[in-house]
């Protein structure tokens, strides 16, 4: 009876050290896209979607995905377009995905355009959603032109917390102004890109050629 | 001036100054001389003695290893020996019942057909009856003369006839006779046939027989030879046990690729089985290692299924095990193996659909048209990923094979490596320690060359108070003291 207990013992010994020793960082990637609907940038929005399929494509099982809009205020959950955190099975991370793709051409096929710009405010809410998801990668992608544009009421002038979150400007188009002059273009980045730094973001970079994707999720 | 260095007694000329400061200290350098040659000694005794010690110690183990390596190769090759030359008297014993069992058989039917063919051999022996005895009165009646007599021609002429007729009768069944003779010849020669294939058979045997023989000798003298402990037996050993070694490498290099193939065809699959998010390690999946653990636990199956089988001898406990225990173990490592098998092929096919559907979800997502697949031709790879996937934990399990050798062999190969590498430090180690001892002495005559003058000057010192002894001294060298 002994020795019988002893050799079911064994192999329940190993699953359970097996199990006990697993990696306790997280390895999973989480991503927020925040899609610029505002003014004249909504006819870039078409763009948004090829951002997805390609993320879609790139992001393993396991991994997060939000998408959310930028509007005048956008530090709302309502905002969130789309969110899913991949299914560990490869089979049903696909599925998933299938779905994620259907709701973003849904949402870019009836895209309005808002009158401001809240970039700050879709920030603070890609960080909580990204810091809820304890992934070990956080990226936050902005698909927008950069050009911030708040009502009298909206209140963002303070710091912001973007620690260990990768923040990547895609696809920042340069306005009219910033054809006349285009220190305003490189000034906008310039003092975005101070701002994620100073919120202790882990990296800023800016991606205007659309062919070349892979770089978004590498740091 | 100002800008000179202390030491230059000399401004401006550093030559002269070092010649000055060499002649100053050139009478306190040789009145340091004994202290500084022990010193020089010392040093050279501190580090070439070590080196000597540790030199001749790894020789020793370098010997003692050698020996010890000796004695496993050749306990290793008796016991080779021994299992060979039993294994031959297996196959004699074989032969011997599979082939002499019937040899009585074989003689009875060898005597039968001897008995026949001689039976056949007397009937032909069998004459015609002789002449009846009227032939001699034919004969006294062909005596008498023809007188003219027509009786007695008439007589002549009948018996004429009479014996015409009957001589030709006689031919005729002369003939007959003949005839019979000839038919039983002709049924000879199945009876031939038969029996020179039977004596072809005995003899193939036979030859089988003594073939083993030579081979049972040839081990004999080989197990003579290492029961001798000749260096002959030795080195005929390590080179084998070196053979083994490379080729077990060899194969072992082609099953880990083998199993390589197999960890990918199974590694995707697997993450739909335990998720493909959990990291053991930083950079490794527990899909992964679930996945290598599928193929150790098959290499581990197809261990015992070969050592249940008698075929490795890995682990003396599995050839103690009572006859029916062994069999039991036999069939539950094939039933064991068979069907982690069914599983690997399982798993290839769900590998097959996952890569298909994330093609599709690919192509959907770059909004291509997906292509129109012909149905069969995608059907190949498909059948080739299932098929492989259950042949090759099976051929993964013939891996205990060259395991084995490897194991025996490396233990011969790497004694003989560390010998080797015991006698190469041995051998630098003491080349050092001479190399300390030479280099004491060379710097004594070195310092002895830089004071020569002082010792010029004690050696007419002393030549000059013992002149008697002047010329008995004159190869004394500069330096030494007499």
């Amino acid at each position: 009876m002994r020795r019988r207990t002893f050799l079911l013992s064994v192999p329940l010994l190993g699953l359970a050290q097996a199990l006990g020793c697993t990696d306790p960082r997280s390895h999973s990637h989480a991503v927020y896209l925040l899609v610029d609907t505002s003014g004249t940038y909504a006819q870039e929005v078409d763009k948004a979607q090829v951002i997805v399929n390609y993320l879609l494509g790139s992001l393993q099982p396991g991994d997060s995905l939000a998408v959310a809009r930028v509007r005048s205020r956008s530090f709302s959950e309502k905002d969130i377009i789309a969110k899913a955190t991949f299914d560990q099975r490869p089979s049903q991370a696909n599925a998933q995905k299938r779905l994620f793709k259907d709701q973003i051409a849904a949402f870019t096929a009836n895209a309005r355009g808002s009158v401001n710009t809240d970039i700050t405010g879709g920030l603070i809410q890609g960080a909580l959603f990204l810091n809820e998801t304890g992934a070990g990668k956080k990226t936050i992608l902005i698909f927008s032109d950069m050009q911030e544009e708040l009502d009298r009421s909206t209140v963002r002038s303070f710091p912001i917390d973007l620690k260990d979150i990768r923040v990547v400007a895609v696809n920042v188009v340069k306005l009219r102004t910033d054809n006349i002059d285009p220190r305003r273009y490189l000034g906008r980045l310039e003092d975005w890109q101070k701002r994620v730094e100073a919120a202790g973001a882990r990296e800023w970079r800016v991606i205007n050629d659309l062919e070349h994707l892979d770089a978004l999720l590498k740091s | 001036m100002a800008d000179s260095p202390l030491w230059m007694i000399w401004p401006g000329n550093a030559a002269l100054s070092a010649l000055i400061w060499f002649v100053i200290a050139m009478p306190f350098l040789y009145a340091a001389r004994t202290p500084v040659h022990g010193l020089l000694r010392s040093l050279g005794a501190l580090a070439g003695g070590p080196l000597r010690l540790a030199a001749r110690s790894l020789l020793a183990t370098a010997r003692d290893l050698r020996e010890r390596n000796r004695a496993v190769l050749l306990a290793q090759g008796r016991e080779e020996s021994e299992e060979r030359i039993a294994r031959e008297f297996e196959r004699v014993a074989a032969l011997v019942k599979r082939d002499l069992e019937g040899y009585p058989a074989l003689q009875r039917r060898l005597l039968d057909e001897i008995t026949r063919v001689e039976e056949d051999y007397r009937k032909c022996g069998e004459v015609p009856p002789p002449p009846p005895e009227w032939v001699e009165a034919v004969a006294a009646v062909a005596k008498i003369k023809p007188n003219g007599n027509e009786l007695v021609q008439h007589l002549l002429e009948e018996i004429n006839i009479s014996i015409k007729a009957i001589h030709d009768k006689a031919l005729a069944e002369y003939r007959r006779s003949y005839q019979a003779r000839h038919k039983i010849l002709d049924g000879f020669m199945p009876f031939w046939r038969s029996l020179d294939k039977t004596l072809a058979q005995a003899d193939r045997k036979m030859t089988n027989l003594a073939d083993r023989a030579a081979a049972i000798d040839a081990q004999m003298e080989r197990y003579e030879a290492v029961v001798k402990k000749t260096d002959k037996a030795e080195h005929a050993l390590t080179v084998s046990a070196l053979t083994q070694f490379f080729i077990a490498s060899l194969v072992l290099a082609i099953a880990a690729g083998g199993a390589l193939i197999n960890f990918k065809l199974i590694a995707l699959p697997m993450s739909e089985m335990v998720g493909a998010g959990d990291y053991l390690t930083a950079s490794l999946r527990t899909s992964e290692v679930a996945a290598l653990v599928i193929i150790f636990v098959e290499a581990t199956m197809g261990l015992f299924l070969m050592e249940t089988l008698r075929i490795t001898h890995l682990f003396p406990r599995i050839h103690s095990l009572p006859e029916n225990m062994r069999k039991r173990m036999l069939w539950a490592s094939f039933v064991l193996l068979l069907i982690l098998a069914g599983i690997e092929a399982a798993l290839a096919l769900m590998r097959d659909m996952l890569i298909a559907d994330k093609q599709a979800l690919l192509q959907s997502l770059a909004a291509t048209q997906a292509q129109a697949a012909d149905g069969w031709l995608t059907g190949i790879p498909t059948a080739g990923q299932m098929l492989l996937g259950f042949i090759l934990p099976f051929a993964l399990a013939f891996v205990a094979i060259p395991l084995e050798s490897f194991i025996n062999s490396a233990r011969t190969v790497g004694g003989a490596a560390l010998v080797v590498l015991a006698r190469a430090a041995g051998v630098m180690l003491r080349v050092a320690g001479n190399f300390f001892r030479q280099l004491s002495k060379v710097l004594i005559t070195l310092y002895d060359i830089v004071i020569v003058l002082p010792l010029l000057v004690e050696r007419l010192a002393k030549s000059a108070r013992t002149p008697a002894v002047r010329g008995g001294r004159a190869d004394l060298k500069v330096g030494e003291r007499p």
